[in-house]
């Protein structure tokens, strides 16, 4: 049988395989069903089209999955992401804001495009640093307090949108400073910013964890956290660093999102965010329990999300009505990852050679 | 004797710093308002959080095995879009609430199911649940409906008064959480079932070990905690009486805190269902100090619910590295 050649099952081993394989039947579901999803343009200088908002749109979720896939690969879990959005985002916002406090922008402010109280390199500071405080803050929770992943995160999930109201003092911020747009709405070279801003992380990303051995640290700390501690390896140190580099990814997301937004809503932005960055990871093929992970592949599971999404807006479905949708991606997913499942395949696969050596 | 005392502190400390703190919080609001003393909000406290305490005693069950069920507010916001839709078509409405519960039912075996034999995250599949039940609710309608239905009208306005305090009265779905949790109690103290729960919470591999009936247990509880979810649900559409797919956002994360607060770890095994009807009540004396203060924001509410969380985790493992050592 041809399926049973090497290459073929090496390729089935690899952990690219599934999520490329999800991501090629929603482009070949595209290509037959909406030809204009492919078409690209140029406009302004720069390129448009679906697939260049696909990219646009999951730069934010890409960079919370990146942060979320060395969370989940040391056996825990971040649920704050989204708050951490939330804040850091809403303290750019504050600091952008022309006025100080609960005075209202009046029209001469929002007319002026270049009002702010603060340089622009002060407002991506803050906004980075805040989001990795609540990284640290969630670290610090997690190896020092050892309080279990969930709990610890979910305490900031919880309080998180509750402190980026206080930030903002329950209002929805509009932005109108415009240079602060760039990262969210900018274009290099004709591509997005927010991609070149992923890109960059990413290579941070990997260069940490692919050219020093903190990568393995994450690994071993994820697959046995005991046996890690004991030769010699400080397993508080390495959780305390992927919380930190999760809390710093949502801050980066948030920059991006409110300046895509041009308003930050403490209540809404980033909402859902933890829950698509698992999905992104889980998609890629990182367990749940921890373990080997490839940052690559969450990527990949961050923009099967939006292809699908962008592909359900196209057809038309509403934005509330997709979550359905999304729940029926994931459970096919899950099925396809379950241990039943792949032991099913396999042998659907494999049984064929040795069952005709068998009977013959 | 006093080491008899001592052990019964232990064993229960986090329930009787849930009531302390109750009792702590209430006082404090009722010294800073005056007007809290009023029997009425005390009664208020069971009329706010009706489908809050319904849910949290489901989620009660589900943490106590070990797993976690984030689709309720989902299943709450189906069930009062669904039972909108279907009353709009002039069904039965008793007959709607059975349709209801039964839902919350199916979905909840399936839920269980995909995680005891397909083995996988509890917390991954009630996530899709709840994706898929808010996305079902939307499908349903995408706007508001009322419901008009004279049964859900008489069973939302009528009031009850209570005997002995004048002026004070609850509504007939108030009363649904209170009853619930006597039969959760009973579930949980002295049935094998409830048992087997927290044998399963203390270790699966264990209890599968001794012969207890693993999986049709899990199945169970997570069954009983669509069950709960779906009879918030009708709750939550009478007092509101319509019904849509946007409701109850974020619930599930004030149910666990809930659970939390009334000294139920999350790693499985330990805590009770009287607990968590302190913890709803700590979370909805919160909510009513906030309203009575009118200045401070409703921000408060979940930075307030979040230091408490963080605080009653410390108790809890305090206790339980007491108890260990002795």
């Amino acid at each position: 049988m041809k399926n049973n050649t090497p290459l073929f099952k090496r390729m089935r081993e690899n952990r690219l395989f599934w999520p490329l394989v999800a991501l090629a039947l929603i482009f070949i579901f595209n290509a037959i069903f909406s030809p204009g999803f492919f078409k690209l343009g140029i406009l302004d200088g720069h390129l448009y089209g679906n697939l260049i908002d696909v990219f646009n749109n999951s730069a934010p979720l890409m960079l919370v999955a990146l942060g979320m896939t060395l969370v989940i690969a040391t056996g825990g879990v971040d649920l704050s992401v989204g708050a951490v959005i939330a804040i850091s985002a809403g303290m750019g916002a504050v600091l952008i804001n022309p006025v100080f406090g609960n005075e209202e922008i009046t029209n001469a402010v929002a007319a002026d495009p270049n009002l702010t109280n603060t340089p622009l390199w002060l407002v991506v500071v803050v906004t980075l640093l805040a989001g990795t405080l609540c990284g640290l803050w969630n670290g610090i929770l997690v190896s020092r307090a050892k309080i279990s992943p969930m709990v610890a995160t979910l305490i900031l999930m919880v309080a998180g949108r509750g402190i980026a109201q206080l930030i903002e003092r329950g209002q929805i911020m509009t932005v109108y400073y415009t240079p602060y747009f760039w990262f969210g709405n900018g274009f290099i070279l004709g591509l997005p910013v927010s991609m070149y801003i992923v890109a960059l992380v990413y290579i941070i990303a990997w260069v940490l964890v692919r050219k020093t051995s903190i990568g393995l640290f994450i690994e071993s700390v994820g697959l046995n956290s005991k046996s890690t501690y004991y030769s010699g390896i400080s397993e508080k140190n390495v959780k305390l660093f992927a919380y930190t580099f999760c809390g710093f990814c949502g801050a980066v997301a948030g920059l991006i999102l409110g300046s895509y937004i041009h308003a930050i809503d403490a209540n809404n932005i980033g909402l859902n965010y933890e829950l698509d960055a698992i999905f992104a990871v889980v998609i890629g093929g990182t367990l749940m329990s921890g373990g080997r992970f490839s940052l690559l592949a969450s990527i990949i599971g961050a923009l099967i999300i939006w292809t699908f999404t962008i592909t359900m807006y196209i057809f038309g479905v509403p934005a509330n009505a997709l979550l359905a949708g999304r729940a029926v991606l994931v459970l096919v997913v899950i099925l396809l990852y379950s241990d039943y499942a792949r032991v099913f395949l396999n042998r659907l696969v494999d049984r064929k050679g040795p069952r005709h050596d068998a009977t013959n | 004797m006093t080491q008899r005392i001592k052990l019964f502190l232990l064993n229960n400390g986090p329930l009787l710093t849930t009531i302390l703190i109750f009792v702590l919080v209430y006082y404090a609001g009722g010294q800073l308002y005056p007007k809290m003393q009023k029997p009425q909000v005390f009664f208020n406290l069971f009329i706010n959080t009706a489908s809050l305490l319904i849910v949290s005693i489901g989620m009660t069950f589900v943490i106590l095995t070990k797993g976690i069920d984030l689709s309720v507010a989902g299943m709450i916001a189906l069930t009062s879009a669904a039972s909108a839709a279907i009353l709009l078509k002039g069904v039965n409405p008793v007959l709607v609430m059975i349709l209801m519960l039964l839902m919350g039912i199916a979905f909840g075996i399936a839920q269980g199911s995909i995680i005891h034999y397909l083995k996988v995250e509890p917390f991954i599949v009630t996530l899709m649940g709840l994706f898929f039940t808010r996305g079902m609710a939307f499908i349903i309608t995408l706007s508001s409906l009322t419901i008009k239905d004279p049964f859900y009208r008489y069973l939302a306005l009528t009031k009850l008064h209570i005997p002995f305090f004048e002026k004070a009265y609850l509504y007939i779905p108030s009363l649904v959480g209170p009853l619930l949790l006597l039969v959760a109690v009973y579930l949980a103290k002295f049935t094998r079932f409830g048992r087997t729960v927290y044998a399963i919470g203390n270790s699966e591999q264990s209890a599968m070990l001794m012969g207890l009936p693993v999986a049709r247990t899990k199945i169970a509880v997570y069954a009983f905690g669509g069950f709960c979810s779906a009879l918030a649900g009708i709750v939550f559409s009478i007092s509101l009486l319509s019904g849509y797919g946007g409701y109850a956002p974020g619930m599930e994360l004030d149910a666990i805190a809930s659970v939390v607060i009334g000294g139920t770890m999350l790693t499985g095994g330990v805590g009770n269902v009287i607990g968590t009807l302190f913890g709803v009540l700590i979370n909805g004396t919160i909510v009513s100090i906030l309203q009575f203060n009118g200045t401070l924001s409703s921000w408060w509410t979940r930075i307030g619910v979040g230091v408490l969380t963080l605080v009653f985790i410390g108790i809890q493992s305090l206790f339980y590295m007491r108890k260990k050592h002795s």
